[in-house]
Parts: structure tokens; C-alpha cells; sequence
């Protein structure tokens, strides 16, 4: 368990999150590198088939970072992506996979502070919701079932 | 259109429990515009399936394919070599689309992943509701086109029952009187006068209750 440390994929929109990881790289914070950053033009685009899918290639804990309500560039995106990331939720209920694995996030892109502190947040979440069972049985050695 | 939804993956899955290679059939035509059995709900569906599968430790092979529509066989022969490869054919048709895949291919298990529910429409983003019957016989000239048949829970051809109150039904609060509904909107138009002609009992034969219709068009056949 010690070396286990969870792949995590944060789907950013590219006016608030992705900036905001940008400018948290510039203030030199530190937050966990197990965050693997897809850019989006806006979270409008997230799909619920794609938040499935990379739970299904083996991330442990996805999550999406748009804008803060009512400042979306394109207006209603973020308002979008909220509602996919709840169906999906529902979903990974259905499928039965822990629901607190999937989250939606909004900030700015002046929030580089908060950006760090969401990855944090996210990472000590799933490390101690363990492996995603989808990938457990490949680390038999590493966690119990 | 056809609207319908998709049934739990619980249900789906317990159908395809015992198949190791599936294949996934979508329809282009109605169930894309009600968003349960389109190109992205096969993606979907197939996606969760086989999270579902590898939580159990077993893989399951899918293929999803999304014909023009699955209610009619020329379109279907995109499955043709497909479905050879496959224990089981999951359907994101409405049920006629389940049956024709299943009368297609005689020899193989065909399921469905939704379940069928009326003829209706889109009312806003992500709504729809009901409003044709498939009774065989359109009424709608005489009652203002708001069809007494489906939206009046009783099906009532001349004037509402007791139980409308305030505009609404008596079976929720939610629902509109298609008679109130059906007066206003005559009463708008000054045709109230058609509210008093008496409509007859319908023959019910043209609709469900005379058993599985058919519709013939000699011109149209080859």
C-alpha cells in the first residue's frame, strides 16, 4: 500500500482550471504529481462517456475544474459539465464503483492557490478510497480485494 | 417519435451475464433524439458493461454500431457479418427494433437495453412527453388537436369527468385536463360550438384491442 499512489485525471477547462494550474506552477506550489491535467475548451465539452472512460483505463479518481458559476466563458458549460459529472455519478453507483471517485470542481483562473489545494484535496480522497477495484486485481500485491 | 429509456445497467447486465462478446446495436432515428439509444448511449452503455465485468474480474468484449435506423432490414445489413462474432446482440432500439434484429438473425440472442414507452415529442432540453395513442382512428380535427385519447387519462371522447379541478387531473396535480386544455384552446379559436357535437363510441378494433395491425400501401411495393 505504501508505494500505491493513485493516477488521477483532472479534465480543466482551458479559461479557469487550466490557467490556474498554469499560475500555481509559477508561484512554485507544490501539489501531488499524480495529477494528470487534460485541457478542455471549456467543460461544456466533457462528456459522460469520456469521465467513464478513464476510470475504465485505469484511473482511480477523475475530476473537473471549470469555472465559477455564472462566469463561464461560454455561459453555461461549467452548468453543463455539473450535470453530466452528477449523471455519471449515478452511474458509477450503478456499476458499482464509489461515486466520491468522480468530482466536479469550480474556480478561477486567478486561484492558483486553489488549484493546488483541489489536487490535495482530490489525491487524499482517493488514496484513501484505495485502487479503483477496476484495477485492483492488477495489484494483487500491493492491496487487499 | 418514439421515446424510451434505458433500463438499468443492473437489469442489462444480468441479461448478458453470460455472454463474453457482445455486440451493442444503437438507432440513429428516434431513441437519438430522446438520448437513450444513440451513438453516445452505446459508447456509454458498452463502457459501463464492461466496468461492470472487470469489478467481477472477467472481460467483456464489446463492439457498438449505430445504424441509420434498426426498424427497417436494409439498414441492418451493416450487422450482418458483425453479429456472426457475437454471443449476444444487445439492442438500444425501441422494441420494434429488438424485434427486428431478433427476426433477422433466427439463431441468435437478442436483448433489449431499453424500455419502450410512448409516441411523443420533445417539450424542452431533456423532456418529453406523450401525446399520440396509436389508436388507428385521429380525432384530433374535432377536438382542437389536443388528443383526448393519450392526455386524458380516461380517454374520454365528449367533455371531462368529475375529477377535473382547477385545469388539472384528478390523478396529479401535475397533469392537465385534455378536456380544459381542449375547451381553451376551441374557445380561443371561437369553434366551441364543436364541443358540443357528440362523438360516438370509438372502434376500438382500428387501435391495440383488434391485435396486431398492419398497414398496406400496394403503390409503395415492389
Amino acid at each position: 500500500m505504501s508505494e500505491w499512489t493513485p493516477k488521477i485525471v483532472a479534465f480543466c477547462c482551458y479559461y479557469c482550471a487550466y490557467s490556474a494550474a498554469d499560475l500555481a506552477g509559477s508561484m512554485r506550489l507544490q501539489y501531488p504529481p499524480n495529477i494528470r491535467v487534460v485541457e478542455l475548451p471549456c467543460t461544456g465539452k466533457v462528456d459522460v462517456g469520456v469521465l467513464l472512460a478513464a476510470l475504465e483505463a485505469g484511473a482511480d479518481g477523475v475530476y473537473v475544474a471549470g469555472c465559477l458559476e455564472g462566469d463561464c466563458h461560454f455561459l453555461k458549460g461549467n452548468f453543463r459539465a455539473k450535470q453530466r459529472v452528477a449523471y455519471a455519478k449515478r452511474l458509477l453507483e450503478e456499476i458499482g464503483l464509489e461515486p466520491e471517485r468522480l468530482e466536479m470542481y469550480n474556480l478561477s483562473g486567478s486561484m492558483g492557490p486553489r488549484f493546488a489545494e483541489i489536487a490535495q484535496e482530490m489525491t487524499e480522497r482517493i488514496t484513501k478510497l484505495g485502487p479503483s477495484p477496476l484495477n485492483r486485481q492488477h495489484r494483487k500485491g500491493e492491496v487487499g480485494p | 417519435m418514439i421515446v424510451a429509456e434505458q433500463k438499468p445497467l443492473a437489469e442489462i447486465a444480468e441479461m448478458v451475464k453470460d455472454a463474453e462478446r457482445v455486440l451493442i446495436v444503437g438507432c440513429s432515428e428516434c431513441v437519438t433524439v430522446c438520448q437513450a439509444g444513440g451513438e453516445k448511449q452505446v459508447g456509454i452503455l458498452g463502457t459501463a458493461l464492461g466496468m461492470m465485468r472487470k469489478k467481477e474480474g472477467r472481460e467483456l468484449q464489446w463492439e457498438g454500431v449505430t445504424p441509420v435506423r434498426q426498424c427497417e432490414p436494409e439498414y441492418l445489413e451493416v450487422l450482418d457479418k458483425k453479429v456472426k462474432d457475437v454471443d449476444c446482440v444487445v439492442s438500444m432500439g425501441c422494441g420494434v427494433g429488438v424485434q427486428f434484429i431478433a427476426e433477422r438473425y433466427p439463431g441468435l440472442w437478442v436483448v433489449p437495453a431499453l424500455n419502450t414507452k410512448f409516441g411523443g415529442g420533445t417539450v424542452e432540453a431533456g423532456v418529453w412527453e406523450e401525446r399520440c395513442g396509436f389508436c388507428g382512428e385521429c380525432i384530433l380535427h374535432k377536438t382542437g388537436g389536443i388528443c383526448p385519447i393519450i392526455r386524458c387519462s380516461k380517454s374520454l371522447l365528449n367533455g371531462p369527468c368529475g375529477g377535473s379541478q382547477d385545469g388539472k387531473c384528478e390523478i396529479d396535480s401535475e397533469v392537465d385536463c385534455a378536456w380544459q386544455l381542449i375547451y381553451d384552446r376551441l374557445k380561443g379559436l371561437d369553434r366551441l360550438e364543436l364541443m358540443y357535437a357528440y362523438t360516438p363510441p370509438k372502434d376500438w378494433s382500428r387501435a391495440r384491442d383488434g391485435g396486431p395491425r398492419k398497414v398496406v400501401k400496394e403503390e409503395a411495393r415492389i
